[in-house]
């Protein structure tokens, strides 16, 4: 078979093509697993931090409710100094939060009124509003025991002051709690086998014609569909590498993320990536073929880049559908190239299974729709057109 | 033996090859000689089968282009117009590749490579990455891998494009010697001193048409004139195109 000889050709100059092995295998495979680590570490850590860490507040008028203030105190608040103008120390972001208490507090208290406490925040910035949520809470725990008591000093039940309770039930597990949180890690993987065979894509057609290659080898006695399949084969080896790549990143990765301390549980061992693996292939071949035939639409190298870069954006749009607008999942989605990993992956995830048919039908839709874009892209490979570099 | 006959193609309106017929017999050189844009390179990629013809005959060694595309390209060696290399392999590595695919067996294809690597003066390059050869490095190695599987014909579309003095002497020796191996050996160019020297043949094309077909004597004698240039200008009919 020379498609064969074509094959290990392609796959011998490219490896010894410094941007491509890099694109490939290095920054394309490497960079969603780091990022992934990266930003979860510092978001955890971040959302720990403040719920343990002691709130520091300045306050203003604390001599006016010395009660209060210890109640608060008791809950973790650490009362700052005074300042000057809350509003515009919020404003210039030296803190989060401001507690101002009015000097009529006092007063109210005793008449029986509700004694205003006033909280001076910025909504808009997103950083403050876990401290702002933090002294509410206090504040309104403190409301509530002292509302109870009242009650109780009347010779009242407590309970009369709450004649609805609404107790939550949350069905999330562990699982799928961390499956929410990695909802764009399907696209991480479509987009590392894009990214994977990219440039050989690029490389194998366009720039073949723009080094005036493609010629030459067109006079070789053999059917262009050969050369065709071999040169689909060395795209599809390096995504396919580059894929590994990934999954064992993932892996890797998955070790090093603080899941647990957010409740979460999170599996991206090997189980994970053989099944992700599987669910990929037919991907694999598709993003193969359409990448050629764009790129053999393209005059030069630089223009099947922009093309490709355009053809991109394709696979995106099932992440951002069921993400700004999630529908519930149905078979017939798995019938569905990009669709089918996307939920597949989704559903891997968040720990539920994945079935044998639903496998397959993905498996064979998936290919079925990939050997139409072969076929296309083999008829494109018939045209003069083609062989001719300007 | 190449046998071309009636050979047209039209790109639009463009009539670009109309109606071509000329014989390349074995053990000789033709010469297609014509201005730039006569036609040349597109009745040479007709016969490799890299174009198709919209009308007329294409015969390599008896087999006919249309019928069986892959039989002729076997007895075809070609140096296209095009002559890219690849430029991460070395010469030895771009050779064997053609090798491979013309289904080249291991012993013929040391031995062939070897010779050719003595003919065309090469062995210092061979194991060199072609990325930043020479227009003469590339010619020889595209030629020794256009030769590789040892072809009965030899199509060489402006061989000598681009070449110094000394590279394109040692190129014409090179031919010579196809010759005297009894190949078939058609070349085009737009350079009448090489045309003159080298073929037993020439045939003319202007316009997409052949407007001569004879050997250098007889175009002398044709055009009642001594010397090949105003026998050439004459024939053409205009100097534009031509280089002496």
């Amino acid at each position: 078979m020379k498609a064969l000889t074509v094959f290990l050709k392609e796959v011998k100059e490219n490896l010894r093509d410094k941007r491509t092995v890099m694109s490939a295998l290095l920054y394309g495979p490497l960079i969603g697993p780091i990022l992934f680590v990266l930003i979860l570490n510092a978001s955890v850590t971040r959302e720990l931090d403040k719920a343990e860490q002691p709130l520091k507040v300045p306050v203003v008028g604390a001599q006016y409710a010395p009660h209060l203030l210890d109640a608060l105190k008791q809950q973790g608040l650490v009362p700052q100094p005074p300042v000057a103008d809350p509003e515009a120390v919020v404003h210039a972001q030296d803190a989060d939060v401001v507690l101002r208490i009015p000097a009529g507090y006092g007063q109210a208290w005793r008449r029986g009124e509700p004694a205003e406490v006033e909280l001076v925040y910025d909504s808009s910035r997103r950083d403050s509003s876990a401290q702002e949520h933090r002294l509410r809470e206090m504040v309104q725990a403190y409301a509530q025991q002292q509302g109870l008591m009242r009650l109780v000093a009347r010779g009242l039940p407590p309970t009369l002051a709450v004649p609805v309770v609404a107790v939550g039930r949350d069905q999330s597990t562990p699982q799928s709690r961390a499956g929410l949180m990695f909802g764009m890690l399907p696209y991480f993987f479509v987009l590392t086998v894009f990214l994977g065979g990219m440039y050989l894509a690029i490389d194998l057609t366009a720039g073949e014609r723009e080094r005036q290659s493609l010629e030459p080898l067109f006079a070789n006695p053999l059917p262009r569909w050969q050369i065709l399949l071999g040169k689909l084969g060395a795209i599809c080896a390096f995504s396919l590498a580059s894929l590994v790549i990934t999954v064992v990143a993932f892996a890797v990765a998955g070790r090093f993320l603080p899941t647990e301390k957010l409740g979460m549980t999170l599996d991206l061992g090997f189980a994970f990536g053989g099944r992700v693996l599987l669910l990929m292939l037919p991907l694999l071949v598709l993003l193969a073929a359409l990448q050629t035939l764009v790129a053999a639409f393209a005059k030069s190298y630089r223009e099947a880049q922009t093309y490709l870069q355009i053809l991109m954006f394709v696979p995106i749009l099932p992440s951002m559908l069921l993400t700004f607008a999630p529908v519930k999942t149905a078979d017939w989605m798995y019938a569905v190239p990009v669709l089918a990993q996307q939920i597949g992956i989704t559903a891997l995830l968040r720990g539920g299974a994945v079935s044998a048919s639903q496998i397959g039908l993905c498996l064979v839709c998936g290919f079925a729709v990939a050997l139409v874009a072969v076929l296309a892209t083999a008829w494109v490979y018939r045209s003069e057109r083609l062989a001719i570099s300007a | 033996m190449i046998e071309v006959s009636n050979l047209r193609k039209a790109f639009g309106k463009v009539q670009a090859v109309d109606g071509v017929s000329f014989r390349a017999r074995d053990g000789e050189i033709t010469g297609l000689l014509g201005p730039n844009g006569a036609g040349k390179t597109t009745t040479l990629r007709m016969l490799y089968t890299l174009m198709k013809p919209d009308g007329g005959e294409v015969r390599v060694d008896g087999v006919d282009a249309a019928a069986d595309p892959l039989a002729v390209r076997r007895t075809l060696g070609v140096l296209p117009d095009a002559r890219g290399l690849y430029k991460r392999l070395t010469a030895r590595e771009n050779i064997e590749y053609f090798a491979r695919l013309h289904g080249v067996e291991t012993p013929q294809l040391h031995a062939r490579r070897e010779a050719l690597v003595d003919a065309l003066e090469m062995r210092d390059i061979l194991d060199r990455r072609t990325e930043g050869f020479s227009q003469g490095q590339r010619v020889k190695t595209a030629i020794a891998r256009a030769l590789i599987h040892d072809p009965r014909n030899v199509i060489l579309d402006e061989p000598t494009n681009g070449l110094d003095v000394m590279a394109t002497r040692g190129l014409r020796q090179f031919m010579q010697a196809l010759k005297a191996e009894g190949r078939c050996v058609l070349f085009s160019s737009h350079i009448m001193q090489e045309v003159a020297a080298l073929c037993d043949r020439i045939v003319v094309i202007a316009h997409g048409r052949v407007v001569a077909d004879e050997t250098p004597d007889a175009l002398r004698a044709q055009t009642g004139e001594n010397n090949l240039e105003d026998a050439f200008v004459k024939i053409i009919g205009s100097e534009e195109g031509l280089a002496a």
